[in-house]
């Protein structure tokens, strides 16, 4: 039972996620997390100024309600069933990274340079980590679902538009990852 | 997703750079279950808890939607490191800066929302 404590291999979280996709589906959800962005927003009045936010969002507590598990799911995991978490990366890519001043790569789940406390004190991280959010949030929206809408409900559905959308979630990770990163950290 | 590291910037990185089998056995193996858990539910008709059939719609079929919009949420997944699942998971795990990533991500649909009309589909 030692393993618990460890990181998971992925032959245990792949499988996890797919439990939770037929969960969702055996009660008659569905399993797309970032459309509970698109409830944040209505529940912060957007419905106001856009259609597109005005929908009844007590519809949508079920997927709220996943948003909050995953959240218990995470203090649970981080406090309670993890013995260590740094995250053992090949070595090449620890290289890497030290090479682009992530030094806490090989010895952290995230990196503490954008995730530590004072990270928050150095406007250029904020102002990358609310990129990143950004881009998430209006990607989502607009490819009409995040990787468990398209990657994992999509395509186990045989969506051909899951696949385009999932081309694109690479395209895009491969241009920042490769290109702008170097830039911006 | 955090005991799996699939909540981690770092293993993000890595998927990105080829480095690691890690995150596509993780992707790979939930799919390859997925697909056959979704083809039998529906070849089946499998009846859900509340004992209606199952139905999993088709997605409106289009182009530019969701390669367009699959890449700009491509930039923002390799620039953070998370999709919106690892968002919440991280909240909970207390890795506070992660409340940027999220308060933006909800600004981000917002102005999608006030956007749409404008962008090809």
């Amino acid at each position: 039972m030692e393993w618990i404590f460890k990181p998971w291999p992925w032959y245990i979280g792949g499988p996890m996620i797919a439990l939770i996709l037929f969960l969702l589906l055996f009660f008659g959800k569905s399993f797309g997390m970032s459309s509970n962005l698109r409830t944040l927003c209505t529940l912060c009045g957007a419905g106001r100024n856009s259609d597109f936010f005005k929908f009844d969002w007590k519809t949508q507590q079920w997927n709220l309600l996943v948003a909050v598990g995953a959240i218990i799911g995470g203090w649970i995991a981080m406090h309670f069933l993890s013995s260590e978490t740094a995250v053992l990366l090949n070595e090449d890519t620890v290289a890497q990274l030290h090479q682009l001043n992530i030094k806490s790569a090989g010895k952290a789940y995230l990196p503490e340079e954008l995730f530590g406390l004072d990270a928050l004190l150095k406007p250029k991280i904020v102002a990358s980590l609310a990129l990143g959010g950004f881009l998430v949030g209006f990607g989502a929206r607009y490819a009409g679902g995040c990787t468990s809408g398209h990657a994992i409900s999509g395509l186990s559905n045989l969506q051909l538009v899951s696949l385009y959308a999932v081309i694109g979630f690479f395209i895009g990770g491969l241009i920042m990852n490769h290109f702008l990163l170097p830039y911006i950290l | 997703m955090f005991k799996s590291e699939a909540a981690s910037w770092f293993r993000i990185y890595e998927m990105f750079q080829f480095k690691s089998f890690h995150m596509y056995g993780i992707i790979g193996s939930a799919l390859a279950i997925g697909v056959v858990m979704t083809q039998l539910i529906k070849r089946y008709k499998i009846k859900s808890a509340f004992g209606e059939t199952i139905v999993i719609p088709d997605k409106t079929k289009s182009f530019y939607r969701y390669s367009l919009g699959g890449i700009v949420f491509g930039l923002g997944w390799g620039l953070s490191g998370a999709c919106p699942g690892p968002i919440f998971t991280l909240l909970g795990a207390g890795f506070l800066p992660i409340i940027v990533v999220l308060v933006f991500a909800v600004i981000g649909t917002w102005v999608y929302g006030m956007l749409m009309d404008k962008l090809p589909h």
